[in-house]
Formats: C-alpha cells, structure tokens, sequence
C-alpha cells in the first residue's frame, strides 16, 4: 500500500492522492478498465493526469483490513529502470508467495491436473522472483527486501477462491507489464519483459479455462480491437495492494 | 518464388524499397544467384537481413514493422476464417461443436480485429497496409498439397498448424518489441502480443499440451514445425542463468521465458504457407 506519512504522496500528483481515497480508487479502476477498450493509451494517460481535483487525503483516510501496524518502513521502488525492475520483482515476490502457499496445501478436490499447472506456474514465478534479484544485483543495484504479504481474504481450502486470486494476479501481471514495457529505457530489459509477459498470459489463459473453459481470453480483458490490458504502475500496486502489507512507494517511477 | 512476391507487396506500398535494398536488378539479381546456388531456406535470411538493412532505423521502421505484423495476422485471421467456415458446428466432424468451435471462434474474432486495427494503425501512421497475400495453410507454396494438405479436414492438424501459428506470433511480436521506437505502438503491440500468447495457451492444451513451452520441444508437433521452437531451450537471461537459480531446473527456466524471433527467421517460417 502507499505509505500514508510519505510527504511526497501527501503533496504529490493528484492521481495519487485520488488512489489513496478508497471509494475514489474504484471509481478510477472501473473507469480505467472501461478506457481499456480504446487500445489502452487513454488508460496510460492517466497517469499523468492533472485534471483531478481532489481533497488532499488525511492520514485516516484509507482504511485497509490489511494494513499491519507494524509496516512503518515503506520500500521505495526507486526510480529509472531499477524502480521498474523493482516493481516487476514485487508483483513476482507475489505471485510467487501466493502459489508457493497454494502449492503448500492444495484446496480439496484438486485434481492431478490442477496440481500439475499450480505446480508449474509456482516455480516459474519463483524463477522470475528470483530472476529479478539477481537481476537487480547484477545491474549494480539493490532488489527490495523481501515483502509482507497478506493473504487473509483468500480461503487456501477452497477451490474458487483459490482460482480467482489466481486470475487476478496473472490478468493484473499481463497489464502490469504491458504498461510498463514503454516505461523501460534499456531495451535488454524491455525484451526480459516481453520474455515473461507472455508467460504470464499463458498462465492467465490456462487458470481462466480452469475456472471457466473459454474464457481464456474473454472480453472481461480484451477489448473490441483484440488488445490485453496495459495498466501503470501506480494503478497495479493500487489494484494488487489489498495482498501487500509492505508500504510500497512507486512515487519515483517513471511515468 | 514467393520472396518476389513479398518485394513486390512491399514495392506497392513503398516504391523506394529498392533504393533501399540496392537497385531493382541487383536484387533481383541477388536472389536469382541464391536460389540457383543455395538451399531455399537460405533466401528468407538473406531476404530478412535486407529488410532490417532497409527498414532499421528509418522512420519507414515502424510502418515496415507494422506490415510485417499486420501480414502474420492476415496469415492467421484467413486461417481460422477459414477453418470456422469449414467446420459449422463441427457438423463435418472437423471442429468439435461446443467448447472447441466457441474457442477458435473467439480467436478468429481477436486477429480479425488486429487486422483492421494494424490497418488503422498503418494508414494513421501515414503508411500504407501491405495487400493481403494468397494463402497456401498446406504449407505448399501454392501447391495446396504440402505437408499440411488435411489441415481443414483433420482436426489433429488443424491444432497443430494454430499452434505453430500462434507460438510464431508470440515469438514474432517479441522480437519486434526493442525495434519499436513510438511508446503508443509499443504498448500496441504487447496488447496484441500477450493476446497471442492466450491463445497459444489455449490451442496447447487443447491439443492436451502444457499451456507453456518446455525446452524447444513444441509437443507431440509435426516435424516441419522444429523452428518455430528452436532457440525456446534458452536459460541465459540478462546474464542471468535461470536454470540454476534456487527451486529451478532447466525446464523450469525454460517455461519461465519465452523467447523472440528475428524478423528473418519468422518470414522463413510463414514461407511456405505464402503463394
């Protein structure tokens, strides 16, 4: 979540401060995904948007059941192309300690099949998790610590939940890193993210079929001229950040 | 041969193609020496390097960029097109009725719609759309007997020709993806790229496939098919060995990433399936 006594976000840009304001944050999501459907550049404009005028928001204002008192160290993403690789290294430490905790004890019913493809989607988000710090290390930079994650609104023993946070984590992946692909200066690591993107949508089409056989790549996510959703940075950790305990400042990256 | 045809399509909507490549003779001239002299699977290379040579960096790259995508969807809108045309309601007992005729429909639906959006997106980058070509889906030049000659009346082959497809199409979008220098085209193309990659993992697994790919190995596919997953059995990523990371394997970091094609290497790979 954003970290509430970072000064930056309390004078920063107005879409954050609209993001911070919880009914705000939905009204923006949903007009977000609507825009989805005019190939996603409108979308991408919205982060810089100036047009909001919003009440600046008060240390009470976001009332989060998975806000832990004790997350006061809020992880700074950085900036350039570290803070990017920084974020994508977020979204893979969670998904990969989503799956690693699904594979840990698979909900009842699951079939041989079903374990076979969570089995598989866990290690290659632990190989990306994993990929990603050393990544970050090689390039001269430092990965952020490891998050906290809350999974307390996923029920591990049942089957739909199980599969819908699936799904809402790799839809969100594909958007998040189609997003940020033009945010990458470097081209090596552009390609990187090009490498996993369409892993992740393998991954989303597979656990949509699971859920529904079909929907694979249904119009809940591609829009009338056949494009995935791209998302910004700012609006994925908005989306991803009832799962994350760890105070994420995306502030710096690039928009 | 069919690359004269492609310099052709291409002479059409850019009249200077030549000044690019050298003069019209020597071109022609080029690819005559090739084709007496060596294997035809050489000539796409060699056509592919003089494509980058002409297009590259040149404001012309986007658009020649964007033609070459908007033909691979033509190749795939016309295929499924086609095989949904063939099948209704599976009443030929060549697509299954139900959850298989609703998926290709749904994937014939999405490269129609990148069609006439690369279209659109062409002509409002002041380009003109490369003509649709003829289609051969055989993989038979225009023989309409190659090796994929059942390919609308066998369902087996039908899925491994969509597979082939689409995997090419994620691989095709890939490595188009650092050449592209406009951000609204960028994220363009990854829209559509990530799309592909739903539908390969579709059409995988209804061929009883993993949604993802393990080593160059495409799965229980036709040999003719080997070089649309050559180059997948990459670990090294960034300098970076995924396959010894900890919990990884190298099938593991295999299916963890996949991998770009050269422009060269795809139009090798379409060839045969272009009259």
């Amino acid at each position: 979540m954003f970290n509430k006594k970072n000064p930056d976000l309390e004078t920063g840009s107005s879409l954050i401060t609209a993001l911070q304001r919880p009914l705000e944050r939905r009204l923006f999501l949903k007009y977000a995904g609507a825009t989805a459907a005019f190939t996603g550049l409108i979308l991408s404009g919205c982060s810089n948007d100036d047009d909001d005028t919003t009440k600046p928001p008060t240390n009470n204002e976001v009332v989060d059941p998975a806000n832990n008192p004790n997350a006061t160290d809020a992880v700074n993403l950085g900036t350039g192309d570290v803070g990017i690789l920084n974020y994508a290294y977020a979204l893979e430490q969670l998904e990969a300690a989503f799956y690693t905790r699904v594979v840990a004890g698979f909900y009842s019913g699951a079939s041989t099949a079903e374990q076979q493809i969570l089995t598989d989607i866990r290690d290659h988000e632990v190989a990306h998790r994993n990929f990603f710090k050393d990544a970050l290390t090689a390039a001269g930079a430092t990965p952020i610590p490891e998050l906290k994650v809350n999974f307390t609104s996923i029920n591990f023993s049942d089957r739909g939940s199980v599969l819908a946070t699936a799904k809402a984590f790799e839809d969100l992946g594909v958007a998040a890193y189609n997003g940020a692909g033009k945010l990458l200066q470097n081209k090596a690591y552009l390609l990187i993210a090009g490498k996993i993107v369409s892993v992740e949508a393998r991954h989303a089409a597979v656990i949509r079929d699971l859920i529904n056989n079909g929907s694979f790549a249904d119009n809940s996510v591609i829009d009338a001229n056949g494009l995935d959703r791209a998302m910004m940075p700012l609006d994925v950790i908005s989306a991803a950040d009832k799962y994350i305990t760890t105070n994420i400042n995306a502030n710096n990256l690039p928009k | 041969m069919n690359i004269y045809k492609i310099l052709t399509e291409i002479e059409k909507t850019d009249p200077e193609v030549y000044d690019k490549l050298g003069s019209r003779r020597e071109v022609f001239k080029h690819f005559a020496g090739f084709g007496k002299k060596l294997a035809v699977a050489a000539v796409p290379l060699a056509f592919g390097s003089m494509f980058k040579k002409a297009y590259g960096q040149t404001s012309g790259g986007l658009i020649g960029i964007l033609n070459y995508a908007l033909t691979l969807e033509y190749l795939e809108a016309e295929f499924y097109t086609m095989a949904v045309a063939k099948a209704p309601g599976g009443s030929a007992g060549f697509i299954p009725s139900g959850e298989p005729i609703g998926a290709i429909t749904t994937i014939r639906d999405h490269e129609n719609a990148h069609v006439n959006f690369l279209k659109s997106a062409i002509t409002a980058a002041g380009g003109t759309p490369a003509a649709k070509p003829t289609f051969d889906f055989s993989a038979g030049n225009g023989s309409n007997n190659g090796p994929f000659a059942d390919v609308f009346t066998n369902y087996q082959t039908f899925l491994a020709v969509a597979q082939a497809f689409e995997d090419t199409g994620v691989r095709a979008y890939k490595g188009q993806a650092d050449k592209i220098t406009d951000n609204a085209v960028l994220t363009a193309a990854l829209q559509i790229h990530s799309v592909e990659a739903r539908h390969a993992a579709h059409i995988r697994r209804m061929r009883g496939q993993k949604g993802w790919i393990t080593g160059k190995d495409g799965g229980n596919m036709p040999a003719a098919t080997q070089a649309v997953y050559n180059g997948e059995e990459n670990t090294n990523q960034a300098g970076v060995n995924v396959a010894t990371l900890p919990g990884s394997s190298v099938n593991i970091g295999t299916e963890a990433f996949d991998e770009p094609l050269d422009m060269n290497v795809v139009l090798a790979i379409v060839d045969p399936f272009i009259v």
